[in-house]
């Protein structure tokens, strides 16, 4: 057991803590975990990529099931769009099986590292949220293994609340053994990206509530810094015959990003050259710079993978953000209060001296999941750099910002969140649904095997 | 064993740091149990006087840090790994641990008691090698932490006055250079901690030396606690035994033999 500990980290490299790791393979191994752990005395986490920022797949001195290691993807008919994958499988895997066939995952999270388990677990969302939901909307089938024992097949129709309770769960219910998720047909392999300048938070919550309707994907870029400065992307599909070629488009090679910056340097240097610039001087001229090349009113095609992993554009981006690396705080808000909320928010981090050095705008629609985190309205994420000496600031100012979104009937997403509490988590989701969810883990885990650092911290 | 709750978890913006400390109820791990809280540890105490143990973590408690004890007697070799898989669980991590746990018996010259012998060397080498086997693999795969032994000056030279007590340290200090030496190439560190006359209960058993450049507890903790900060290698306390114990490991054994001490 103790050759297992290992130190883990979340994806924004800000909290390690140490567990046993075991790698299951197969359903059987799973089930031994789960003997092992009660024999023991530990509680298990389940663990994909580790792409969350913060807790969610962290066990502090318990087991880690890291399930990377069931990434096979059992059966794909390009005929229906149908595909059924172990839980390890990663988007990355995913969109490389289904697009020279003319198919998308219809959700994507803006990394393709992540793997099926944890995107159902945190049932994430795309820059499409407001149209397809999350990717919960997009499961046929999943099965599982609890606890107990037991193996489930849950769907919209079987097993109802357990399907709409896991997907969404944070893994504190069962283990995801095979996922089946519908595929989206696409006809090429571009998309169609108009960009706007917003000159105000106003004007880009405005641009985004405006373009929805009329675009497949809509996502902001909003600087932090000098608060409204930012731009807006919106993208549609391309239909048949607006691509003249999509036989080539519809290519891996098409899709995939350079590895190398101007066919010189390697992008997994890049992160070192943006260190000096993540502070507030250096990175009020990254904005600057950056909003000043916004100001064009364009539009561009763009493959895919260029406009959805985002993230993956830099390889470990977060570490740029040094040794103390860095936390996300994502809020949604109602689309009535979404720009009061934020203005306060956004003018006391720039008063504190704290402001985000990433703001990222979406459009959301509510979903029937248990532990949604999506209303109608938008969700702001903003990354923070946590040094030694501002954490207990941060702090502070993350409990004002969680007082102003529970005040404008806000909501929370805990896998970007690090600091919320129980109390406010129980405000927030309201009594019944917390209730709800502890008398499913009662029946689906009655010994309490399942817990994660996230767990602890929002369900006390 | 305990019936506190379990310390809260660490959060990016409340990290925290967690110890074990062996032998905290009184003398230097009661001291240093205190200092590592002011240095901002989350603690688990362990002691085989629970009575005394409670005491520490109430006081500990009452001045805001946070510090659950366990009952636990280091002789109970076969309770270790699940005694400890329990704790890490409950701090939900571990970056220190310190082996403080110590018996002395006073034997006259011409005493030789094996019983009193093998208690100190079960309590003071085979307790900490039980516990420091377990420890030791944990780190070298997370790659961090800090195994901090508290040997004693005594383990430098074997002498007329205490083979037992001698032996048992000597073997404490080898132990510790030799995980020293496996586990620094893996990012951990492990001090010996060599005190040399510190005014504890010890110091109050019959046969006791007189006090010679004696220390209190408090003073040894705080100088045990910088040696962790600073992640020294092997630390005399105070450290003026560092000179006296180079002039003593230098003399010949011809001397040394004839001398009354």
């Amino acid at each position: 057991m103790n050759n297992t500990f290992t130190q883990l980290e979340n994806f924004g490299h800000s909290l390690k803590t140490a567990c046993y790791r075991l790698q299951p393979k197969t359903n059987d191994d799973i089930h031994d975990v789960f003997q092992l752990a009660k024999k023991q005395g530990l509680t298990v986490t389940a663990r994909g990529a580790g792409r969350s920022y913060n807790d969610a797949s962290l066990n502090g001195g318990g087991i880690v099931m890291d399930l990377t290691g069931m990434n096979r993807i059992l059966e794909w008919d390009p005929a229906t769009g149908l595909v059924r994958g172990e839980p390890g499988v990663t988007l990355s895997q995913l969109w490389q099986k289904v697009l020279p066939d003319g198919w998308w995952p219809p959700v994507v999270s803006g990394t393709m590292t992540t793997t099926l388990g944890g995107c159902l677990a945190a049932n994430v969302h795309g820059k499409n949220n407001y149209r397809v939901g999350p990717i919960g909307e997009h499961v046929v089938e999943f099965t599982a293994l609890l606890p107990t024992g037991a193996e489930v097949t849950c769907s919209p129709e079987k097993n109802a609340d357990l399907f709409y309770s896991m997907i969404g769960g944070y893994g504190m219910l069962g283990i995801f053994t095979s996922v089946t998720l519908q595929m989206k047909k696409v006809e090429s392999g571009l998309l169609e990206v108009h960009a706007m300048p917003s000159r105000t938070l106003k004007e880009q919550l405005q641009q985004i509530e405006d373009g929805a309707p009329n675009y497949d994907y809509i996502v902001g870029w909003l600087d932090c810094i000098t608060v409204g400065h930012g731009q807006v992307h919106a993208a549609n599909y391309l239909h048949e015959g607006e691509d003249p070629e999509p036989k080539k488009t519809l290519q891996l090679s098409y899709q995939n990003l350079p590895s190398r910056l101007f066919g010189v340097m390697p992008k997994a240097w890049l992160h070192y050259f943006m260190t000096p610039f993540v502070n507030n001087v250096g990175w009020w001229g990254v904005n600057h710079a950056k909003y000043i090349t916004s100001l064009r009113t364009h539009t561009f095609r763009q493959s895919h993978a260029a406009f959805h992993f985002l993230l993956d554009y830099v390889p470990d981006f977060e570490r740029s953000y040094g040794r103390g690396g860095l936390i996300e705080y994502q809020s949604f808000l109602p689309k009535e209060t979404a720009l009061q909320a934020w203005t306060e928010m956004l003018n006391l981090s720039v008063k504190m001296g704290l402001p985000s050095y990433l703001g990222v705008t979406k459009r959301h629609r509510p979903d029937k999941f248990l532990l949604t985190h999506a209303n109608d309205g938008f969700s702001l994420a903003q990354d923070f750099k946590v040094t030694d000496g501002n954490r207990k600031r941060l702090s502070a100012m993350l409990q004002e910002y969680d007082k102003i979104v529970l005040a404008h009937g806000g909501r929370f997403y805990f896998v970007k969140n690090s600091e919320t509490t129980a109390e406010t988590t129980l405000k927030f989701y309201g009594e019944e649904t917390v209730e709800k969810f502890k008398k499913l883990k009662k029946r689906c885990d009655p010994n309490g095997l399942l817990e994660s650092d996230l767990y602890r911290r929002i369900f006390g | 064993m305990s019936d506190t709750s379990k310390p809260a978890r660490a959060t990016p913006l409340r990290p925290r740091r967690r110890a074990i400390l062996i032998g905290a109820s009184q003398g230097i791990g009661a001291a240093l149990a205190k200092e590592l809280a002011q240095a901002g540890y989350t603690l688990a105490l362990l002691d085989r006087n629970a009575e005394l143990l409670n005491k520490v973590c109430v006081g500990l408690r009452a001045d805001g840090y946070e510090a659950v004890p366990y009952e636990h007697d280091v002789t109970s070799y076969e309770s270790v790994p699940v005694t400890l898989r329990r704790i890490v669980a409950d701090l939900g991590g571990l970056d220190l641990f310190v082996y403080v746990a110590g018996v002395i018996h006073f034997p006259a010259l011409d005493e030789y008691n094996f019983e009193q012998d093998r208690k100190m060397v079960e309590v003071n080498l085979l307790g900490a090698m039980a516990w420091m086997s377990q420890v030791a693999p944990m780190f070298q795969n997370a790659k961090s932490g800090q195994i901090v032994g508290i040997s004693s000056v005594a383990g430098d030279r074997g002498r007329i006055g205490n083979p037992g007590y001698n032996t048992s340290k000597a073997g404490l200090t080898t132990y510790l250079e030799a995980l020293r030496n496996r586990l620094s190439r893996h990012g951990v560190n492990v001090i010996t901690v060599k005190p040399g006359m510190v005014k504890t209960e010890m110091l109050t058993l019959p046969g006791a030396p007189r006090p010679m450049f004696a220390v209190t507890p408090e003073q040894a903790a705080g100088e045990i606690a910088r040696a962790i900060r600073k992640r020294r290698q092997v630390v005399y306390v105070s450290g003026l035994w560092r000179w006296i114990m180079l002039v003593i490991r230098h003399i010949p054994s011809v001397i040394f033999r004839r001398m009354s001490f």
